[in-house]
């Protein structure tokens, strides 16, 4: 019961935030000098000013803001996010929903890359500390976190794809072939070419975390229940992984849903490097080709799924504290 | 008795020194101090330390691989690579410092307001922070930079104006602490206005944490900056950035591979001689996270 009043009271909280998300973007869209649809206007010789005023009556720009915004938003909601500028005028959402998946494919991806990787090393450099392993991991921790993912894609497109040859650097998939594998092919095949993407992506998520990791299990081991559980005679395996480990990935679980935005903008980076058809690459061309409709669409679909992955992290927090979703905790 | 006098002497020497000498304690803090010494020597000496300038075109010499003449190579236009990497350093430099400076003034003032004020205020600001951190940045950024001149000048405002809410967090929470302490209370009782304590009771108190994450945030600004100049939306050629250098790093990476080596470490140098001294910084000015950590 506890756990359902804990939902709907985050759901209701997410519906302002909404909102801001949507102002904002609003807000972006007509900070442009000039409008959205006048460049469009600009480069057509034919354009009298009567077409304009009809074209501009056509978008709804003659209305006031607020009418605008209001239209805009009932739009949102349906999924109806305009038409693109380009020449095939196509519906928005449709071109973000094609290259959602693989997006989101690859975050979740990294995402246990991530989780897989760094809890281990950061339970192990917490249960070490000082040791060398743990100096080691702080080096690389501090070395990681400075290196910028763009570059570190091209020693590795470098190194695998060019000096050892041994990987794909471009695409998702074979281009020539690719139609006669059999499926097992095919999953290898696409394996191969998410290796590295999927790599970079972590990057900075894996220093992150094995830090946090580190520092929330070295809080936890000097709790006395810590103390108590060693003296009730407690295997140390036991102690550290079903005792410690278990109350230090609660802080680590909000980490995670605040880490989310950070790796979807990572995409912009390694879907435009590795020529991966996501949404970040559509972010980049529409950039590149000022296609204002996918821009916000764009920028409003990722921003409702940051939303969405706090949701999750949120509820994933509940799942696992008995003190928030009975509402035990305040609020603080 | 002389002992005595030097020893006063000392405790009179300036704060500064003392400052420094704890700070450089720490190698590793050391070795952040050092590399951002270099960074903004190379930055404030460029044309002295350049050994061409690093716009001429010299189609003689395109794509040559590290040697005497040109230490770091040459790249498609015949330019040097290491002059372009010393006058990359000043674009690194003056994003880092202006856009971290609009963001920890953003950030100052608008915590300082939701913690002073409480409330209605507080609720509002932090639920508009709440969905600032939403967006993933580059994103935003991206959208933003879509409708501008991309101009060193855009980028530094743009990268600045959406990197404020992590001070503005922290700020607020100094100051949600700090209110309710006694010498608050003296002050007000000693008919001092909001924007004197404010500015000159709280503040001085809650300079330490705002200097950590601006130097932490220096080098966070500095990677944003290569990223967009080497999607092609930051810094524009023929101006050298660390960023936009990659991009033809990447162009080149089957026949040139110093294109792709050298800016990028030098973006990796930076960032970490930053980062360091940023968490040098903190583990001097918070004793209690030395001890933990």
């Amino acid at each position: 019961m506890g756990f359902v009043l804990f939902l709907l009271k985050r759901l209701l909280g997410l519906v302002p935030t909404f909102l801001g998300i949507t102002l904002i973007s609003f807000f972006v869209m007509h900070l442009a000098p000039g409008e959205p649809m006048s460049l469009q206007a600009d480069f057509n010789p034919k354009m009298t000013p009567e077409m304009r005023q009809r074209l501009r009556a056509q978008y709804g720009l003659d209305k006031p803001l607020y009418v605008q915004y209001a239209r805009w938003l009932k739009g949102l909601v349906h999924l109806d996010l305009g038409r693109s500028f380009s020449p095939d005028r196509r519906k928005v959402w449709d071109k973000i929903k094609e290259r959602l998946p693989i997006t989101i494919l690859i975050n979740v991806l990294s995402m246990a890359l991530i989780l897989g990787v760094s809890i281990p090393l950061g339970v192990r450099a917490a249960v070490r500390q000082n040791s060398l392993f743990d100096q080691v991991t702080t080096v690389l921790v501090f070395v990681a976190y400075a290196a910028p993912a763009f570059w570190v894609a091209l020693l590795l497109m470098l190194f695998f794809g060019i000096e050892l040859n041994i990987l794909p650097v471009s695409g998702i998939h074979s281009l020539m072939g690719y139609e006669q594998m059999t499926t097992f092919q095919k999953i290898l095949d696409w394996a191969r070419h998410l290796v590295l993407p999927v790599f970079v992506s972590a990057i900075g998520g894996l220093a992150g975390f094995s830090r946090y990791t580190r520092s929330s299990m070295l809080e936890v081991l000097r709790q006395d229940y810590i103390t108590t559980a060693r003296a009730k005679g407690l295997p140390e395996r036991v102690v550290i992984y079903r005792h410690a480990l278990r109350n230090a990935l609660l802080p680590l679980i909000t980490i995670l849903g605040l880490s989310i935005p950070g790796l979807i903008g990572g995409s912009v980076i390694f879907e435009s490097i590795f020529a991966i058809p996501g949404v970040g690459q559509l972010m980049w061309s529409a950039v590149m080709a000022r296609d204002y409709p996918v821009l916000m669409g764009n920028l409003v679909i990722v921003a409702v799924l940051t939303l969405l992955g706090n949701l999750l992290a949120d509820i994933g927090y509940a799942a696992v504290d008995p003190r928030i979703r009975t509402g035990l905790q305040s609020e603080e | 008795m002389e002992g005595i006098f030097s020893a006063v002497a000392a405790s009179k020497g300036s704060a500064w020194v003392r400052t420094l000498k704890e700070l450089c304690s720490s190698p590793l803090t050391m070795s952040g101090l050092i590399i951002v010494g270099i960074l903004i020597f190379t930055a404030l000496f460029a044309p002295v330390l350049a050994p061409y300038d690093p716009q001429q075109i010299d189609t003689y010499h395109i794509l040559e691989p590290p040697s005497h003449r040109h230490i770091l190579g040459t790249d498609g236009l015949g330019r040097d690579c290491f002059s372009r990497l010393i006058f990359g350093a000043r674009i690194s430099l003056l994003v880092g410092f202006v856009a971290v400076g609009i963001a920890t003034v953003v950030g100052t003032v608008l915590g300082a307001i939701a913690g002073y004020y409480g409330r209605w205020v507080d609720g509002l600001i932090m639920r508009f922070v709440d969905i600032m951190l939403c967006f993933p940045t580059i994103f935003l950024i991206m959208a933003v930079i879509a409708f501008l001149e991309p101009s060193i000048w855009n980028i530094m405002i743009v990268i600045g104006l959406t990197g404020w809410m992590g001070v503005a967090r922290l700020v607020r929470a100094e100051f949600l602490s700090l209110k309710k302490r006694d010498f608050v209370l003296a002050a007000r009782i000693a008919g001092a206005s909001d924007l004197q304590i404010v500015f000159s009771e709280i503040l001085p108190n809650a300079i330490a944490p705002i200097l950590v994450s601006a130097t932490l945030g220096v080098g966070g600004a500095i990677l944003t900056e290569s990223a967009l100049s080497f999607l092609g939306i930051g810094v524009q050629p023929p101006t050298p950035s660390w960023g936009n250098m990659l991009t033809e790093g990447k162009d080149n990476l089957e026949i040139a591979w110093w294109l792709s080596v050298f800016p990028g470490l030098a973006i990796l140098v930076t960032v970490l001689g930053y980062n360091l001294l940023g968490e040098g910084l903190r583990d001097f000015l918070d004793p209690r996270k030395k001890r933990r950590n």
